[in-house]
């Protein structure tokens, strides 16, 4: 079907600013999707309450404050809990890469770290997202 | 349990994605809406329209909160501009409505205008329907930021609370026709502020210029932020409904609003019709390139168009 993507751009934890998450959600925009913006300091149970509430296709957190590790896998079981799991989850953000396999193990489908190309994540949405 | 089940059991994720289903104008959608109409029309449904930046959401958030404490359920559609060039939105009303996320009393949904220039999208009135289904007390609408004349809000609910803000233009602008004719109730947000009081006066004015009306629009000055004001507007709502409840004006100004919704979506379906029938998006830059170059006017194009469509439509 012909429609926009929606995707949930969240901030999970105490980062205090979002400059990057900004770029995200614009070149998304850019992109022709649909981009629902929370702002700063979410948290699992707010990213997962709006993301149900909006009917996304995909949540996508941007997080820089190390505690990565915690926030993006409770944003998934939470989701699993809602019986939501058909909503693709990525992350980005400043992540060390020997966490990347142990939040994919989760359920995080992809991570991308500083200096990867908007277009990259666009693609990677596009081809990721479980259209209904 | 399929949708319709779910939605008449009062699940969340059932409502969302039924919004979505008639958003996307998916048939099955319309067709659970159809079947469970019947079931809506109990919501009292509020319509929040300003200018950009006059504090819609943050207002949209303390209201909902007031009313969240007298226990009652709410939902919120806030709708946003969708881009011209690449059908890309940002929607950022949920940033000012934070602490509701959790709140299982309150549903709020996010809506792309989508091309849609009224100040609401096409499927508003749906997602209206769709949370009145759904199950809560209040629906609160907030428009896209409004210049002059996107009026469609409140053909889509019950009492329009219309928000201004200060030094934004002298009192010129508040006799002009348009969004200043539309509200029942108007909020003069961020009153902290210099001009505040004047811009209430200059309201003030515009509406003293209407005389015998069976209801005077409240002017409430609010501080949104700092939630100062707030259960004071609230009340003039309340009032509103009141006002309505008593008179019969409610009746009539549900007739009202489903008479355009009909008009509104039979436009929609000849527009679609007339469009989809002379092939479009070809046929159309066609017919531009020969007005442009005054081989045609657009008045001759349009009757052709027409034509074309009541000749397809008698073969069938």
């Amino acid at each position: 079907m012909d429609r926009p993507i929606r995707v949930l751009v969240a901030k999970p934890g105490l980062d205090g600013h979002d400059r990057g998450a900004k770029v995200i959600a614009r070149a998304l925009r850019d992109a022709g999707m649909e981009v629902i913006y929370t702002g700063l300091r979410q948290t699992a149970e707010q990213i997962v309450n709006a993301a149900i509430q909006e009917d996304v296709d995909c949540v996508a957190m941007s997080i820089l404050s190390g505690a990565h590790n915690t926030l993006l896998p409770k944003v998934v079981e939470l989701l699993r809990e809602e019986q939501a799991e058909d909503i693709l989850v990525i992350g980005g953000g400043v992540i060390p890469g020997e966490d990347i396999p142990y939040l994919k193990e989760k359920g995080i489908k992809e991570i991308f770290t500083p200096g990867t190309p908007t277009q990259v994540t666009i693609d990677f949405i596009k081809a990721n997202v479980n259209i209904k | 349990m399929d949708i319709a089940e779910r939605l008449l059991k009062h699940d969340k994720r059932a409502a969302a994605r039924l919004i979505s289903m008639v958003e996307n104008k998916d048939p099955e959608g319309l067709k659970i809406l159809q079947n469970l109409y019947s079931h809506s029309g109990k919501a009292y449904v509020v319509g929040i329209t300003g200018p950009p930046g006059a504090g819609k959401s943050t207002l949209t958030d303390k209201l909902a909160k007031a009313l969240r404490k007298e226990g009652k359920e709410i939902a919120i559609i806030a709708v946003d501009p969708t881009s011209p060039f690449t059908g890309g939105a940002i929607l950022g009303d949920r940033v000012r409505m934070n602490d509701l996320s959790t709140d299982k009393g309150v549903f709020i949904r996010s809506m792309g205008a989508r091309g849609h220039l009224g100040g609401i999208s096409e499927a508003t009135s749906a997602a209206v329907k769709i949370l009145d289904i759904y199950g809560v007390d209040y629906i609160f609408i907030e428009t896209v930021g409004v210049g002059q004349s996107e009026i469609d809000i409140v053909k889509n609910c019950d009492t329009t609370l219309m928000v201004m803000v200060p030094g934004l233009g002298d009192d010129i602008q508040a006799i002009k026709a348009g969004v200043m004719e539309i509200g029942d109730v108007f909020a003069v947000n961020k009153a902290d502020r210099d001009g505040a009081s004047r811009t209430a006066r200059e309201i003030e004015m515009m509406l003293d210029f209407n005389k015998n009306v069976a209801w005077r629009p409240p002017v409430k000055m609010v501080v949104a932020v700092e939630n100062q004001g707030v259960d004071q507007l609230l009340e003039s709502i309340m009032a509103h409904k009141d006002h309505l409840m008593s008179t019969g004006g409610f009746e009539l100004k549900r007739q009202l609003n489903a008479k355009s919704e009909v008009v509104e979506m039979i436009k929609e379906r000849i527009e679609h019709a007339i469009l989809d029938n002379s092939h479009n998006e070809v046929a159309l830059e066609q017919y531009a390139k020969q007005i442009v170059s005054r081989e045609l006017d657009p008045f001759t194009v349009v009757e052709n168009l027409f034509d074309n469509y009541k000749s397809a439509v008698s073969i069938k």
